[in-house]
């Protein structure tokens, strides 16, 4: 298993065409090739956090700012990011866009990943955000910028799960 | 040194910054002395407050960003202090009043109590270039002159005494700060 370049650089121009310009992101093995993406990319700016609550603040700022923005994390980075969501993001009614790398599910031959993988989406719908999986390369894009605009909208957290069948060829 | 009158002491200089504060009696504090659209108070997620700050600083650049904070927030998200470091964003003062009491939260002491933790070795040893350690009322408004003169990230660890206000309440609900900072801050950015 490796991890797509082309179907990367699928998500990637998704998420350029959605006028995002600022990511805020921790490094997983499906993201790699996004990040760099997003590295090389002049007109983007990257933010590369220590753990991922602090994007949640970070995602904050950014939309004070009028940035638009997103995040770009692994689920069991969700997971570590709750108490920013709920407290933050929820509790004063800002957008946050997540894009999360979905680990940890139908083939994960990693064991490590299997429990976080196993209850991502019912923590997602216990927390009532709105989310969908991105499985093909072809529709992630207008995925991405769907899901920005109802975080925009709806003045709330939205997340897309990267799925195995896009970020692994 | 009390947080309440370094807060005050400050408040004039505030009166055009983005200001972010955490929780609490910090919130309360820079709240009775004025609310205005420019302040946004975190009243939970704590940690986040200087997170919220870097965002601000890297989007906002014209603008000079505060990030009032504690010992007992900052030590819920270490990590920022590292990731400060990294982006440096030079338009952001974090101060830190440590008074090494989790006071807002019934006043147990925290690591910083008796000298054990301290949090500016460690804002130095995570990379921050610019960290000043005060206890003075003095020192605190000769650090805070500095960091506002200085274009570069600053931080400034302020000793104070653990004791807040006596009473709390705002007179409007969160969401509402949220909308008024945002519209605020954009207007800021536009002009520029």
């Amino acid at each position: 298993m490796t991890v797509s370049l082309d179907n990367s650089k699928a998500v990637y121009q998704g998420i350029k065409d959605a006028g995002i310009r600022y990511i805020s992101a921790l490094p997983e093995t499906w993201l790699v090739y996004l990040l760099q993406l997003a590295e090389r990319d002049p007109e983007m700016t990257l933010v590369e956090v220590a753990r991922e609550e602090e994007a949640i603040g970070v995602a904050a700022g950014a939309y004070f700012a009028g940035t638009p923005n997103l995040l770009l994390m692994q689920n069991h980075g969700f997971l570590a990011a709750i108490n920013g969501i709920v407290s933050l993001a929820m509790l004063y009614r800002l957008p946050l866009c997540m894009l999360i790398a979905h680990r940890g599910h139908f083939g994960e031959p990693y064991p490590w990943h299997t429990q976080g993988g196993i209850v991502t989406e019912g923590v997602l719908r216990a927390l009532n955000i709105p989310f969908d999986y991105a499985r093909d390369p072809l529709k992630v894009g207008k995925q991405i910028r769907e899901a920005h605009t109802l975080s925009l909208s709806s003045l709330s957290p939205v997340a897309l799960l990267l799925t195995r069948d896009l970020m692994e060829d | 040194m009390k947080r309440a009158k370094c807060i005050e002491a400050m408040y004039a200089e505030l009166q055009d910054k983005l200001v972010v504060t955490i929780m609490g009696a910090c919130a309360q504090e820079l709240y009775d002395l004025g609310h205005r659209p420019n302040f946004f108070y975190l009243e939970h997620a704590m940690g986040l407050a200087s997170s919220i700050g870097l965002g601000l600083a890297m989007n906002v650049p014209d603008e000079k960003v505060i990030v009032l904070d504690g010992d007992g927030s900052v030590l819920m998200n270490l990590g920022t202090l590292a990731t400060l470091a990294r982006y440096r964003p030079k338009n952001l003062i974090h101060i830190i009043f440590d008074n090494g009491s989790l006071l807002s939260t019934g006043g147990f002491p925290s690591h910083t109590a008796g000298e054990i933790t301290d949090i500016a070795a460690i804002a130095r040893g995570a990379g921050c270039p610019h960290v000043a350690d005060v206890s003075t009322m003095y020192e605190f408004l000769d650090a805070v002159g500095d960091a506002f003169e200085r274009d570069d990230f600053s931080v400034i660890v302020a000793g104070v005494e653990a004791v807040g206000p006596d009473h709390y309440g705002m007179d409007f609900k969160l969401p509402e700060n949220a909308f008024e900072f945002e519209r605020y801050v954009r207007s800021v950015k536009r002009e520029t």
